[in-house]
């Protein structure tokens, strides 16, 4: 088994293990915490799609991460207001059923990814990362600006939507569903990245004038590519949306798409698992760093910067060696 | 509407829009010379707000304090480029966001652990308090035209530097072949710094000219940086006339839209609604704006480099 892969099973197995553990021992907010980890890098792995397979860096992706948790959100308080979302044409109302809120964010947040993938793919390199995160700045004053629902201060949701056969609010639970998702997302990811389109996006990433003269267009690949990354991004924002049983306007925040991105790099770029690392890491820095000090956000930085400058690669790349090496 | 209220409304736009090119120059001028984006630039410019409120603070003197504020910002501008920004130069573009936006964090952070989390207030000075008339029956805040005048001076300043200094000569030749001005004596790595002190302290003047306007606070700089992105991308990268056209074209498509956008929408609809509509889609314009702009000239209205 390559190193890489062993390394995979055993975060695959230590984020199941960890919150059975926690089940056991009776520590539900130490459930909550994986909880966080598994969406968290549900989100990375999506952007993942974009930044380490297409090499596209996108600093927009809280756009994506706030669609999915408005589309819960929206839905949601409908259902518990019972007023339907629009009477005419026809009726919609709102929901509590995960499977639809998971598929109406995941339809929004392709259809905002298609847009703004459309519209900032046309440039590249440092126009690129300016754009996404201009366009990300957008929605963010958006739903700010936006009263009806809730503004700059954001909409709860008293009841944790359903899940049929579950009961959602228990956390352990509610932590399977997150896990399920994110494993079968990363298996998703795995033959993505091994399938025809996969292959040609990451050629276009090496070397896109190769890519055109073989007859492939570079331009639709990676809007492609965007399009998955944006919606993958868009679930987890859902989750987290319900995790929180809260959304507000600072899901859409560009310190969101930071975030992301440094679950990202953290972990290893382009790694399957780099996110999964990267977010178990953050969360457990987040959670230690953050009980010594109001200011951890500083040993943040410092590590972050430390990584870039010295140890490329991430957590897996470093335990890994450069089996997969990526520039 | 009346006339005067839009005039006004004009000057404000101007006003914001040259305190954003103050901000974007440099930023602008860092990416054309050395390649590089640099997150980072809005803590410099949140550095020159929280210098110079410091400032005030124990001398009184507004002078003092917007001097105080470009040393510390050029000063922070040149640390951060010996100690880490040099080693990215060479690095693809995902590791300078990464590093820069760690440098973020450290800033920010280490801000709110030296000033607290509360807002500092930095006054106008006396001088510059009050409207002055002008033409046409118009009271406009002096400070707010002093800032008109101060970002128009500067931009001047830039474009002499540029066009007719030996400093100017080299950031253009540095610009187009870093390799060949190397070769040809310049100490590029001198010149990295300059450049990038200089950039830094037009952001610490933009943050400190501005903190006597709002509040100077943790986390201020970071949506001036976001509009200075949206200015070098309709105004093309590394071009200052596009810097400069830029920041006047966001500036005032976004006070003009705020004001114009709700009220005609109220001449089409119910004025609750109006409003709503109206804000919502003016805090969208100038994103908007640069839509279009992308979609007819991807590489900015000045660019030349895709």
């Amino acid at each position: 088994m390559r190193r890489e892969s062993l390394i995979n099973v055993l975060l695959a197995a230590g984020l199941l293990g960890f919150p059975l553990w926690a089940y056991v021992m009776n520590e539900p907010f130490l459930i909550t915490l994986s909880t966080r980890v598994a969406i968290l890098a549900l989100a990375g792995v999506g952007l993942n799609i974009a930044l380490g397979l297409g090499g596209l860096v996108s600093l927009g992706h809280a756009a994506f991460f706030g669609i999915g948790g408005y589309a819960m959100g929206i839905l949601a308080s409908h259902a518990q207001s019972y007023a339907p979302l629009m009477e005419s044409p026809f009726l919609i109302e709102g929901t509590k059923s995960m499977p639809i809120i998971w598929l109406v964010a995941i339809i929004a947040s392709g259809l905002a990814a298609l847009m703004i993938g459309g519209l900032s793919l046309r440039t590249s390199g440092v126009y690129f990362i300016m754009i996404t995160l201009a366009f990300g700045q957008m929605f963010f004053y958006f739903s700010i600006s936006w009263p009806a629902y809730g503004g700059e201060d954001g909409l709860s949701i008293y009841v944790r939507n359903g899940f049929p056969g579950l009961n959602t609010l228990d956390p352990i639970q509610f932590f399977l569903i997150c896990y399920v998702l994110l494993v079968a997302v990363l298996f998703f990811a795995n033959r993505l990245a091994q399938s025809p389109f996969g292959l040609a996006l990451n050629a276009a990433r090496q070397n896109a004038m190769r890519v055109e003269t073989v007859g492939i267009t570079p331009y639709q690949l990676r809007l492609t590519g965007f399009v998955i990354s944006g919606m993958i991004t868009g679930l987890a924002g859902a989750l987290f949306a319900d995790l929180n049983r809260f959304v507000s306007p600072s899901m859409f925040s560009w310190q969101t798409s930071g975030e992301i991105m440094i679950f990202v790099i953290l972990g290893g770029t382009a790694r399957l698992f780099g996110p999964v690392a990267g977010a178990a890491v953050f969360i457990a820095l987040e959670h230690i760093l953050g009980g010594l000090s109001e200011f951890w956000h500083i040993y943040l930085g410092v590590l972050l910067l430390g990584i870039v400058l010295f140890a490329r690669g991430g957590i897996i790349g470093t335990l890994a060696g450069h089996e997969v090496r990526h520039d | 509407m009346s006339l005067i209220l839009l005039i006004e409304q004009i000057l404000n736009g101007l006003q914001f829009g040259v305190m954003l090119f103050l901000t974007a120059a440099g930023l602008t001028l860092v990416f054309g010379v050395m390649g590089l984006i640099n997150l980072a630039h809005g803590s410099l410019f949140m550095i020159g707000a929280f210098a110079a409120a410091a400032t005030a603070a124990a001398t009184g003197n507004f002078a003092l304090a917007l001097m105080a504020s470009m040393a510390a910002a050029a000063a922070a501008g040149a640390l951060i480029e010996v100690c880490v920004i040099r080693r990215l130069y060479d690095r693809d573009h995902l590791d300078q966001v990464l590093a820069t936006f760690a440098l973020i964090l450290i800033f920010s952070e280490g801000t709110r652990w030296m000033f607290g989390s509360f807002p500092l207030y930095l006054n106008i000075p006396e001088m510059l308090s009050g409207p002055i008339a002008l033409p046409g029956g118009i009271q406009y805040p002096l400070y707010r035209l002093t800032l008109i005048a101060i970002g128009l001076i500067i931009a001047l300043g830039l474009f002499l530097l540029i066009s007719r200094t030996r400093l100017g000569i080299q950031i253009r030749a540095g610009e187009s072949d870093r390799e060949m001005i190397a070769a040809l004596g310049v100490d590029i790595t001198r010149l990295y710094t300059i450049v990038f002190a200089l950039g830094a302290a037009l952001a610490g003047l933009a943050g400190a000219l501005i903190g006597a306007i709002q509040s100077v606070q943790v986390g201020m700089g970071e949506p001036v940086l976001i509009l200075a992105f949206v200015v070098i991308v309709i105004g093309g990268i590394g071009s200052i006339k596009g810097a400069l056209i830029g920041s006047l074209l966001v500036g005032v498509t976004n006070t003009l839209g705020a004001v114009l956008l709700p009220a005609t929408f109220k001449l089409i609809m119910e004025p609750a609604t109006a409003a709503t509509v109206g804000s919502s889609l003016a805090s969208m314009l100038i994103y908007i704006l640069m839509a279009i702009v992308l979609i007819v000239k991807p590489t900015g209205l000045f660019g030349v480099r895709v």
